[in-house]
């Protein structure tokens, strides 16, 4: 069998998509670099990201898919999930074969694209909800998040729309890299964190930032009923994972 | 820092808490001129460890109150610590907890203080402020306070999303008992003109495409539940009322929490009526989004909902004869109307069947309850379910087969009594 590595990016995925079709391989496996493993069972073909080839397969799949399909395609790639590539690929198989193949719920590779879409959907929706952006002194807005799946690309819109006048920063510390606004538009960035660690890091934010913690603190014990103690809701609703990024979830 | 304003946060956020909207969806409003804020779907930024969420600063302006309602922590004759907040203060918390991702906007309520318009007045001013000064695009719900002079709720609907005016009590006479010094007509007035205002700023809107918007995410109103005797029947048949007559977007229902050890309510080691409150939010989603009629689930032979069981399946034990339904084939509006089957699943079903007959492994990786469905349906299978059972046959092996969430904490409460 062979195996198709591509550089980890949502264009190189969709090159070898490209490459598995050129190539009219009946069995084959995708796999992003960094989860290669070597293995003897397996011929690989190192894959040449091609903004054009990637093009025309996504131009493809438009023709073939609703826009909710494509977003399941999409958005269960940054699920990260081992051999979520081999997975999409059959689901792609599917899709062009088959007109409407996305709402065919028997289907089991069907209905797991679906699930595992929502999932990441999920975690976005999350994100959301839980950045909390802390004022630097320079007058950055910036949260730091750990997010199970890579859900940065799909949050830029909804920042971008809300916080159109300060300056943000969204950082993943999983995957080591941010969303920047700058009042003009958004772009990537790594940072470098290794000068905040040695001083103190309340220096770096601006003198009201704690103000408006404890104010937000003081307000998230306040809203709540005693009488409606419901800790395990609570737990549903807010899992512990994601505490550590929650002010009013620190001690 | 200030901590007068903490103060302030502290007492008025605790006195706003018993408001149970948070809802912070259903505005058309958009970010403009690169300004502040958007509204959408509504996010819940956190949940409380009551298990509630919290989308909006819920505060009151005011704990300051003229009236004396007994089910009421503001109530004049309680003895507790009074504040009210500047209109700028208010504004600042929304706004820095805004740029934070802490809220999605501000519900803003207060007690009445002098009279209706200059309580209306100050809420007003509020809202208008975030809007002009700031271009804040968040949303606001605001309090329509009865009494309130026709040109203030029109301003208030220009600068908010959202308005409401609560009903609190579901009858009349429990109302004339626990608030004798209010009365429903002026709860109704507020919300009867909203509502005509509304739609004439629809029908507005088609014609003139940058006609402001007036209060886009509607009008919501809450019902206490469990202060005044009231039946479910009561309850569901005055909410049925308000969307019906006044397109009410929402309306919530909120269990009775003990505030007072007044005679004419509750004592105060009563506990909240949690899982009734449940049931009855599930009939009003029975009523909004799977088209039932109110009298189906509540009527003069059953005035109040089972609390062992959700209301479909009560429905759905009490009409055995109109089941059981073929999933590959009934449509839409009766597989909503199977017992373990929600509004995703029973869509999913009638897409997934284009393709092929469906059988009881599909159902269960669709999300199913089969446990609850599997007496009322049939489907691509030589199984299901040949016995000519009663509905109350079918409760039972429900019941014993699940451990229902609800049942065992029915027994809890049941225990204190």
């Amino acid at each position: 069998m062979t195996i198709l590595i591509y550089d980890n990016t949502w264009p190189g995925f969709l090159t070898a998509i490209f490459d598995a079709y050129e190539r009219k391989l009946e069995q084959a496996r995708i796999c992003p670099q960094r989860t290669l493993q070597p293995s003897l069972l397996y011929t690989p073909i190192n894959i040449i990201t091609d903004n054009v080839k990637a093009k025309r397969v996504w131009l493809g799949l438009e023709k073939k898919l609703s826009r909710t399909g494509l977003q399941n395609v999409y958005h269960s790639f940054l699920s990260e999930l081992p051999a979520i590539e081999d997975h999409l690929l059959e689901y792609i198989r599917l899709a062009l074969t088959l007109d409407g193949a996305e709402k065919a719920y028997g289907n089991s590779t069907i209905l797991r694209g679906t699930q595992v879409a929502k999932m990441v959907y999920r975690e976005k929706h999350r994100m959301e909800a839980f950045v909390r952006f802390q004022l630097t002194k320079d007058g950055i807005y910036y949260g730091a998040v750990d997010p199970d799946f890579n859900v940065l690309p799909i949050l830029i819109s909804h920042f971008e729309k809300r916080y159109a006048d300060q300056k943000w920063l969204i950082y993943d510390l999983r995957r080591k890299y941010g969303i920047f606004y700058d009042l003009e538009k958004v772009q990537e960035i790594e940072l470098d964190f290794a000068k905040p660690e040695g001083g103190d890091i309340r220096s770096i934010f601006s003198e009201e930032e704690e103000i408006y913690q404890t104010l937000w603190k003081d307000y998230f014990i306040h809203v709540n009923i005693k009488e409606r103690r419901n800790i395990k809701l609570h737990l549903r609703h807010v899992p512990k994972r994601y505490w550590k990024y929650l002010i009013e979830k620190s001690p | 820092m200030s901590e007068r304003i903490r103060e302030k946060l502290k007492i008025l956020a605790d006195a706003a808490k018993y408001d149970v909207s948070c809802s912070s969806s259903g505005s058309t409003r958009k970010n403009k001129n690169k300004g502040l804020g958007d509204t959408g779907n509504g996010i819940c930024h956190t949940y409380t460890e009551d298990g509630r969420c919290v989308s909006l600063l819920k505060i009151l302006l005011t704990n300051f109150c003229i009236y004396d309602c007994a089910y009421c922590v503001t109530r004049k004759s309680n003895d507790i610590k009074r504040t009210a907040f500047t209109v700028q203060e208010v504004v600042d918390l929304t706004i820095n907890f805004y740029r934070r991702n802490y809220i999605e906007g501000l519900f803003l309520s207060s007690g009445i203080f002098k009279d209706a318009d200059y309580t209306m007045e100050r809420l007003v001013r509020v809202a208008k402020k975030l809007r002009s000064e700031h271009n804040f695009n968040g949303y606001i719900h605001l309090k329509s306070i009865p009494g309130a002079s026709d040109e203030l709720m029109k301003e208030a609907g220009l600068y908010a999303d959202r308005l409401s005016v609560n009903i609190e009590i579901p009858t009349e006479q429990g109302l004339k008992l626990l608030a004798p010094d209010k009365d429903r007509k002026d709860m109704i007035q507020p919300m009867n003109f909203l509502k005509n205002e509304i739609i004439l700023r629809e029908s507005e809107n088609k014609t003139f495409r940058n006609a402001p918007l007036f209060a886009p995410a509607g009008q919501s109103s809450q019902m206490i539940i469990g202060a005044a005797q009231e039946s479910d029947k009561d309850i569901m048949f005055t909410a049925n009322s308000l969307y019906k007559n006044f397109n009410l977007k929402r309306v919530y229902y909120s269990g009775y929490v003990p505030v007072s050890n007044d005679n004419r309510l509750p004592g105060l080691n009563t506990s909240v009526p949690r899982i009734r409150e449940n049931r009855l939010y599930q009939t009003d989603w029975l009523m909004r989004f799977y088209g039932f009629q109110v009298k189906e689930i509540v009527n003069q032979e059953h005035p109040n909902l089972d609390l062992d069981i959700d209301p479909k399946l009560s429905w759905a034990l009490r009409n055995v004869q109109q089941f059981p339904i073929d999933i590959n084939r009934a449509d839409l509006h009766l597989i909503l109307r199977v017992p373990g089957i929600g509004i995703q699943s029973a869509r999913k079903i009638v897409d997934a069947r284009r393709f092929q007959r469906l059988n009881w492994e599909h159902l269960k990786k669709l999300g199913v309850a089969l446990n609850r469905a599997k007496y009322f349906i049939i489907c691509n299978s030589r199984n299901y379910e040949r016995r000519d059972l009663s509905g109350s046959q079918i409760k039972q092996y429900i019941l014993s087969g699940a451990q229902s969430k609800a049942l065992s904490a029915v027994a809890i409460q049941l225990q204190l009594f």
